[in-house]
């Protein structure tokens, strides 16, 4: 609740706005432009800082968090390979070291087999094979098997065609699993045969152990079909299928990131050994491995919410502060304007007040002489009867020549009062006259021609009427104080086009230069000395510009000046 | 006072032939004029003691029918009527020659004063 008056409260102006205000919608988009740019120039910047920032720490992270792991899988790698090298090198020298004969004695083995449980451990055997697959002599928990001929079975004929063996993981007599290395011996004189020996595979599983696995992660060693060689924790026991594909046939520590057959995201760690065909493979859960990433990514999302959040409000106050700044000024210079067209409207009133100071005395004298020769008559007529139809004739007089004055005083009125903007439809031409009928005495005795071109038809035009006249009695003034005696001004309404109006004040006076004309729009810019105020034209122009129209004017000295104003039928504002 | 001859020219006609009537009251002889060509052109036929003359006129404005009035007689006294409040109108006219001037509206009595004291003067200064 209080989030969203708050958000109300800041947004104000800009979603909504205040329908009384002059004019809103200008300090909306002002107030919507001044956001959109303000925001684009921060949080485009910080966006691309947070997009390289991101992407360089993802990819040095990277680095940090999975070197270790492909360290750790070619080193547990190549501690297998050391094992099982070992194992199948102590099988070489005993071959070796030791004669056909020598080994066939079972007391000689089983001490060799003693020895090598005691140094080495692991060894659950220990068996010589003739070169024709019949076991000569055994130490070891099955002596039962001694003479028996294994010259079919697969590891005998591998060891008789490689000279070595090694073979996959396999469930033994005793259902523990092993497996069996085997070396063939060939000497110099005499028949081939193979010392043969099972290993517990304890061992591989210390391996394993030794790499110091977190509690989620795992580690396993596959065979090339995807046979578990040992216990995985998480994906089967051994001898199992592994249940998802493991890559093969790349002799280097591949780290990549994966989808186990859960569909959980993985880091899998992977290198072939190279003897036996086993891979040793090592899963991690991707949360764990890039938890660092992922905390670190998770700050530095946060700074840049948490930056755009503040952005945002700086953004919206600080454009609501200023446009309120704007709007105020604005408010404050329309005010000024308004007051100095108020005072250049007095100034234009105080030019005209001589001829209409004359046009109602004129009357009020009239008004004057005939209440006076009433009087006179009252006084010097004894038979007030014979005087009726004359009384009658000077009162009613009097009273034609009030309403005269009246006419006078309303259109003066007309003219001074302050108004507030109103656009009403105006008929252009009757403007004209309107503001001629301030200037026609003036004109007359003046001797001032007026020419009126007023075209018939003119479409109304949506205006303020106090503006209009006012724009016009400027013109009108500056012309007549142009003119000489017996000069002329002529003045012409067209439609321009269907849009705008044009109205156009010709005086054939004394013009101005073009050193002149360049300054007439600027405020108290006079060529009239005491006379003028120079704030007739810049009012006139600012009026004309607030009403949607335009200027023209075009003077040359000796010869008189054409303004002309253009005025929008339907103005915007 | 009687029988001093005085024309009136005013372009406010109903103004001016009020002012004749009320001033025949008074026992002066007066012509009205309407403007100021048909004032002139009453001079030379009349022998008038007085002028009263409005300033704004159309056409032929009232300080130039001032000059030509006193171009014509400078003796005739010529008081000057205007509308023009505060206007410079009735000095300038005084500079032209005009004995005095009055400012629309005024009192009958104020204007018959001015006339009895301009032809009064006029008078004195003709015959001492």
């Amino acid at each position: 609740m209080f989030l969203a008056k708050w958000w109300e409260r800041l947004t104000r102006g800009f979603f909504k706005y205040d329908d009384t205000s002059a004019s809103p919608d200008r300090y909306i988009a002002l107030r919507r432009n001044i956001v959109i740019l303000m925001m684009v120039v921060t949080i485009v910047p910080l966006t691309f800082m947070a997009a390289i920032n991101h992407h360089l720490y993802q990819a040095s992270l990277k680095n940090e968090i999975l070197n270790p792991v492909e360290v750790l899988v070619s080193k547990t790698k190549h501690s297998f390979e050391l094992f099982l090298e070992e194992r199948l090198s102590t099988l070489r020298f005993i071959a070796s070291t030791y004669s056909f004969a020598e080994l066939s004695d079972a007391k000689t083995i089983a001490r060799i087999f003693r020895t090598l449980k005691t140094e080495f451990g692991g060894f659950i055997d220990l068996g010589l094979f003739d070169s024709n697959g019949i076991q000569v002599s055994y130490s070891g928990p099955y002596a039962h098997f001694l003479g028996k001929d294994y010259s079919k079975q697969g590891w005998f004929e591998e060891s008789r065609v490689r000279g070595t063996y090694i073979s996959e993981v396999f469930m033994g007599y005793r259902e523990l699993p092993h497996i069996a290395i085997a070396v063939q011996h060939m000497p110099e004189e005499g028949p081939n045969w193979i010392l043969r020996a099972t290993i517990d595979t304890d061992k591989f599983d210390m391996l394993i152990a030794s790499m110091g696995l977190d509690s989620e992660s795992d580690a396993f060693l596959v065979n090339r079909d995807g046979i578990f060689q040992t216990h995985s924790k998480f994906y089967g026991k051994i001898l199992d299928r592994c249940p998802f594909p493991i890559p093969r046939g790349i002799s280097l520590t591949v780290v990549e990131e994966a989808v186990d057959h859960r569909g959980n995201e993985i880091i899998l760690a992977y290198a072939q050994l190279s003897k036996p065909d086993y891979t040793l493979v090592l899963v991690k859960p991707r949360s764990v491995v890039l938890k660092t990433w992922f905390t670190l990514k998770s700050e530095m999302f946060f700074i840049y919410i948490t930056s755009v959040v503040v952005i945002i409000l700086v953004v919206l106050k600080l454009s609501g502060v200023l446009v309120k700044s704007i709007r105020e000024a604005d408010e404050k210079r329309e005010s000024a304007f308004r007051e100095l067209e108020h005072g250049q409207k007095l100034s234009s009133i105080g030019r005209l007040a001589a001829g209409v100071a004359h046009e109602i005395n004129n009357p009020l004298a009239i008004i004057n002489e005939k209440a006076g020769l009433i009087k006179d008559m009252v006084e010097h007529v004894k038979d007030c009867n014979t005087a009726r139809d004359k009384f009658l004739e000077l009162t009613n007089s009097i009273v034609q020549t009030v309403q005269r004055c009246r006419t006078i005083t309303h259109r003066l009125l007309g003219f001074a009062k302050r108004l507030d903007v109103k656009f009403e439809e105006l008929s252009l031409n009757d403007i004209i006259t309107e503001v001629l009928g301030f200037l026609e005495k003036e004109a007359l005795y003046r001797k001032v021609k007026i020419q009126l071109n007023l075209a018939p038809a003119l479409p109304k035009i949506s205006s303020d009427r106090g503006q209009l006249q006012q724009v016009f009695l400027n013109i009108l003034n500056n012309a007549f104080a142009a003119v000489d005696s017996g000069g002329q001004v002529t003045i012409t309404t067209r439609e321009e086009n269907s849009e705008t109006l044009a109205v156009s004040i010709q005086d054939n006076g004394c013009g101005m230069s073009e050193e002149t004309l360049k300054h007439i729009f600027e405020p108290f810019f006079t060529t009239k000395k005491e006379y003028g105020t120079g704030l007739g034209l810049p009012i006139t122009y600012g009026i004309v510009k607030k009403l949607g129209g335009d200027f023209k004017v075009q003077s040359k000295e000796g010869q008189g000046t054409n303004f002309t104003v253009f005025l929008s039928r339907h103005p915007k504002t | 006072m009687k029988g001093w001859k005085v024309l009136l020219i005013d372009d406010e006609e109903d103004f001016v032939m009020t002012l004749a009537e009320r001033l025949q009251l008074r026992g002066l002889c007066t012509m009205a004029a309407t403007d100021g060509e048909s004032g002139l052109k009453l001079l030379p036929n009349e022998s008038f003691d007085a002028v009263i003359l409005d300033v704004m006129m159309p056409r032929l404005g009232g300080l130039e029918v001032l000059e030509r009035i006193k171009a014509f007689n400078p003796q005739i006294p010529v008081i000057i009527l205007t509308g023009r409040g505060r206007s410079e109108d009735g000095p300038r006219g005084m500079q032209l020659g005009a004995f005095d001037y009055l400012i629309k509206p005024f009192d009958i009595d104020e204007l018959t004063q001015k006339i009895n004291d301009a032809i009064t003067r006029k008078v004195t200064e003709v015959s001492p």
